[in-house]
This record gives structure tokens, C-alpha cells and sequence, in this order.
């Protein structure tokens, strides 16, 4: 069949092989859209007409924050592929996203008090996008947590996954609070009604920014899955092949 | 220049907002390396210790 490729991911070593030769396919051209989107926005792009130079910080912010919301949502869905079919590849996807998730959060959230101070007139407002990002920094957090806390890898990944699974609710509330509530926050830039609410000029910089850390997410997480699924290697063939 | 460096005066939100990002990025991929690093340390050791070939 068509999806024998897909089950194939499935085997711990011959996900272990492609991940790692795929791995420098992410990180080079995320590395080349990155320099190249920043630099394009801090230094081409022009000043905005209201914020001046201040609204460059949407070049990082925005990234940062649309990752967090992608990397939980497959982090809990590769839990959630786990625990149905019991696939300890699965499992370690969603282990190794937790920390690059958390770390995308915390910086969309000081990024976004960076950008508040000079622009609302405060560091922070409890204010339903703000509050539901930091709630999603908790639920990252909470998951590691967890995890540390179970010393066996089997039932770490059972208990967390579920902790990820719940989680998914506060990802929607996330996106949307901008639209369902009255927020200080403004609403989506690129993908609204009538398109994106910025001259190409802007625009470009931040998807070029966009793609390269999505690849940079895409590259981490691969490192990242190959050391988990090595941890949850016990038998000892192929792993005395490529550690040995 | 320094018109650029100054940032129309939001140069400590800017270049803070920057700064922090790319240190982030950085701290990622040095933590990834090390958590890759350490479980092949790990494996090994318990390769050592196992009788399993």
C-alpha cells in the first residue's frame, strides 16, 4: 500500500536515520530565512506610519507566537497518536517538542511586553490573549513537569500525553480571544477578511521570518525526537549500531 | 547609523525584543545538542551494561 512509508516512521531506527539525514535540509535554509527576514525588517522595511521603528518587533514576535500555538497543537496530537496506537515514536515527538514550545511561549510573551510598554503604556494587562499565551507557557511547563516528575519513560509518556491532550482546549481560546472578546490586542495581520493588513514591503520580511523559524522549529524537533527515541531504545542491535 | 541604532528612540524595546529572540534560538539548538549528546552517552552506558548484543 500506498502508506507503507508513513508506518515505516513507526521503526525507532528508521526514524532515527531519516530524521537525522533530514535534520541539516531544516536547519540550513532556516537559518538563511532567518538572517534574511530579520535583516530585511530591521534595516528595509520601512517605519510604520503610527508606530515608527517600534513595530519591528512583530519581525520576532510573531513567529514566536504562531509557533507556540503550532508546536502545541502537534505536540498533542503526536501524544494523542501515542496513546491510541501505542507508537513510542509518537511519544518521543511529543517529548521533544515540550521544550522548544516552551521556550517559543516565553519569548512570544516578553517579546509581546516589549512591544507593549512603548506602544499600550504597559509591561502587561490581563487581557484574554495575553492571559491564555500564558496560560499555554504553563501547560508546556506543567507537561515537563510531569515528566520529570515519573522516573519510567512508559508511564511519563501515558501521563503527560494526556496532560498535552487537555491542554488543546486553552489552543483555540489562544487564537481566537483576539476575535471573541474585546482585546488590547489587535487581530490577525495576514490572514484576515480582505487580506493581509500590510503593504508587501512589511509583509514579506515577516513571512520570510515566519517560514525560517517554522523550518528552525521543524530542525530542532528532529534533533530533538532522535535523542528521545534513543532514550526509549532497551534493545540492544541497532542501538550498538549507531552509538556503538 | 546611529539613526538606525537609535530605532526613532524605541531602540531598548527593539533591540531587547531581538536580542532575545536570537538568544533563544541559540539556547535551542545548544540545548538540543546536549539533550542528543547526553542520550548517546546514556545509551552507551547502558549497551555496557546490558549482556543483549
Amino acid at each position: 500500500m500506498a502508506w507503507t512509508w508513513l508506518h515505516r516512521f513507526g521503526s525507532p531506527p528508521h526514524f532515527y536515520r531519516v530524521a537525522g539525514r533530514l535534520t541539516p535540509w531544516f536547519a540550513w535554509p532556516a537559518a538563511v530565512l532567518i538572517v534574511a527576514g530579520l535583516t530585511w525588517g530591521l534595516v528595509f522595511a520601512p517605519p510604520d506610519a503610527v508606530q515608527s521603528d517600534a513595530y519591528r518587533i512583530i519581525y520576532v514576535h510573531v513567529p514566536n507566537a504562531f509557533l507556540s500555538e503550532m508546536s502545541y497543537t502537534l505536540m498533542a496530537v503526536a501524544a494523542a497518536v501515542g496513546l491510541i496506537w501505542r507508537i513510542k515514536v509518537a511519544h518521543a515527538v511529543a517529548a521533544a517538542i515540550a521544550p522548544a514550545g516552551a521556550v517559543f511561549t516565553a519569548v512570544a510573551l516578553a517579546t509581546g511586553m516589549l512591544w507593549g510598554q512603548p506602544m499600550w503604556g504597559t509591561w502587561w494587562a490581563w487581557d484574554p490573549r495575553l492571559v491564555f499565551e500564558l496560560v499555554l507557557l504553563f501547560f508546556f511547563l506543567g507537561y515537563a513537569a510531569l515528566r520529570s516528575a515519573i522516573d519510567e519513560l512508559d508511564r511519563a509518556d501515558r501521563a503527560s500525553g494526556l496532560l498535552a491532550i487537555v491542554g488543546l482546549i486553552n489552543v483555540p481560546l489562544v487564537h481566537y480571544s483576539v476575535v471573541w472578546w474585546y482585546s488590547l490586542h489587535q487581530g490577525s495581520t495576514i490572514f484576515r477578511a480582505g487580506g493581509p493588513a500590510m503593504p508587501a514591503s512589511m509583509l514579506w520580511p515577516l513571512l520570510l521570518s515566519i517560514l525560517g523559524h517554522t523550518l528552525f522549529f521543524g530542525a530542532i524537533l528532529l534533533a530533538r525526537a532522535r535523542a528521545e527515541v534513543l532514550r526509549r531504545e532497551r534493545s540492544g542491535v541497532w542501538l550498538a549500531e549507531v552509538v556503538g | 547609523m546611529a539613526d538606525f541604532f537609535r530605532m526613532s528612540g524605541y531602540a531598548f524595546y527593539v533591540w531587547g525584543a531581538y536580542a532575545l529572540a536570537v538568544g533563544a534560538l541559540l539556547l535551542n539548538v545548544w540545548w538540543a545538542r546536549r539533550s542528543h549528546a547526553r542520550a548517546i552517552a546514556e545509551a552507551r552506558r547502558r549497551l555496557a551494561r546490558s549482556v543483549v548484543p
